[in-house]
């Protein structure tokens, strides 16, 4: 552990309680240099986190942190930014957090366009409640409630939120830690509804069910399969079938919401409901 | 120009035997013990590259680099 840990983390919560090689680990450890180049003061951080393995992570970072229920980080993180605008306000789900209870939540979040970075930890599984499958699971995949497979197609959460409207949208991984920093930097220096998607590893319950035994396999898998934007523009649709693009997916400059309904407020109280 | 060299330490107490580090690492500095946990066994090969503090799930390595002289 280095200065960076010590000053970012709740010292006494530590060792966390994720499981061996897990993704969640890496994932806070990335997020905390984000924090560290940034500059933010501790106390102009807000970390607002829902329900399952990866909303564990408000219990570690030391800031303004709020842990909120299942599927409804984002609509806490609403009300946070609303009311104190000055705050940078982070929001950590999980993928059944973010598309199955709380997916509502997410596109209205885009949709607004409302200045908040929210970071998607996409393992494709429901961790905490032992593997069950959630909306990211891949067809033909494994889970708990899908001991023959799965026959549901997959969301897409990085093309969900830019077709909701989120005006920065990125993906990474678990494994490529130091373009993650990178990728939540800018998401964050970015005004408006930013996404990151990192597609991360849970060994457990869905390496164990799906031929990727450790955590090393589950990294190995992300190393073979992620493509960086780059690359990706000099491949073939065949080529890209079975792998996924990591990088900056989209970028806007659109209106940001407090800074909209500010607006509407100084607006009406100059007297001008807008009706003419 | 004279070869840097880093110094490792892994905190055995909260390693989790997870292997990453084991991997990951592209000189293979580390090797496991018998409860599987990360032993720095050539430290002499370390480029300093960071790989392992980066990737390690439970913040347990350490790498420094040795002032000479
Ligand atoms: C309202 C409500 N419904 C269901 C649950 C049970 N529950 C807890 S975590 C979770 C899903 C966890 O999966 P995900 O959001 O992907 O997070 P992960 O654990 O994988 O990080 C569920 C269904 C709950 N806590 N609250
Ligand atoms: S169940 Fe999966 S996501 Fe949860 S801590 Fe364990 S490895 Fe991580
Ligand atoms: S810094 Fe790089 S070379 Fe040195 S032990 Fe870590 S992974 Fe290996
Ligand atoms: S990566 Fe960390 S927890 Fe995993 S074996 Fe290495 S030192 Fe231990
Ligand atoms: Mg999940």
């Amino acid at each position: 552990m280095d200065a960076t840990h010590k000053k970012y983390l709740r010292m006494n919560k530590l060792p966390h309680i994720w499981c061996p090689g897990c993704g969640d680990g890496t994932i806070m450890g990335s997020f905390i240099r984000a924090i560290d180049r940034l500059g933010y003061d501790k106390d102009d951080v807000a970390a607002v986190s829902g329900i399952g393995c990866s909303g564990r992570i408000t219990g570690y970072l030391d800031f303004n942190t709020l842990h909120t229920t299942h599927g409804r980080a984002l609509a806490f993180a609403t009300g946070v930014k609303m009311a104190k605008p000055r705050l940078k306000v982070f929001v950590f789900m999980g993928d059944g957090d973010a598309t199955a209870i709380g997916g509502n939540h997410l596109i209205h979040s885009c949709r607004r366009n409302i200045d908040i970075t929210a970071i998607i930890f996409n393992n494709n599984i429901y961790g905490m409640t032992g593997g069950q499958y959630s909306p990211t699971t891949p067809r033909d995949k494994y889970a708990t409630t899908a001991p023959y497979g799965t026959t549901d197609p997959h969301f897409d959460i990085a093309k969900l939120c830019i077709g909701a409207g989120a005006s920065y949208v990125a993906r990474g991984t678990s494994y490529h830690a130091k373009m993650l920093t990178d990728l939540i930097v800018a998401g964050a220096e970015h005004k408006g509804f930013s996404v990151i998607e990192i597609i991360t590893h849970c060994p457990v319950n869905f390496g164990r069910r799906n031929e990727l035994e450790t955590p090393v396999d589950m990294l190995l898998w992300q190393k073979d399969h992620a493509v960086r934007m780059a690359k990706a523009e000099k491949m073939t649709a065949d080529e890209l079938a079975d792998r996924f693009i990591i990088g900056e997916l989209h970028k806007a400059d659109i209106p940001e919401y407090v800074e909209e309904y500010d607006r509407l407020i100084e607006r009406v109280q100059r007297g001008d409901t807008g009706r003419g | 120009m004279a070869k840097k060299n880093f110094g490792i330490t892994v905190d055995r107490k909260i390693c989790k035997s997870c292997g990453i580090c084991v991997a990951f690492c592209p000189v293979s500095v580390f090797t496991t013990d018998h409860d599987d946990k990360a032993v720095v066994t050539y430290p002499e090969k370390c480029t300093g590259c960071r790989q392992c503090e980066l990737l390690c799930p439970d913040y347990c390595i350490d790498v420094e680099e040795i002032a000479h002289g």
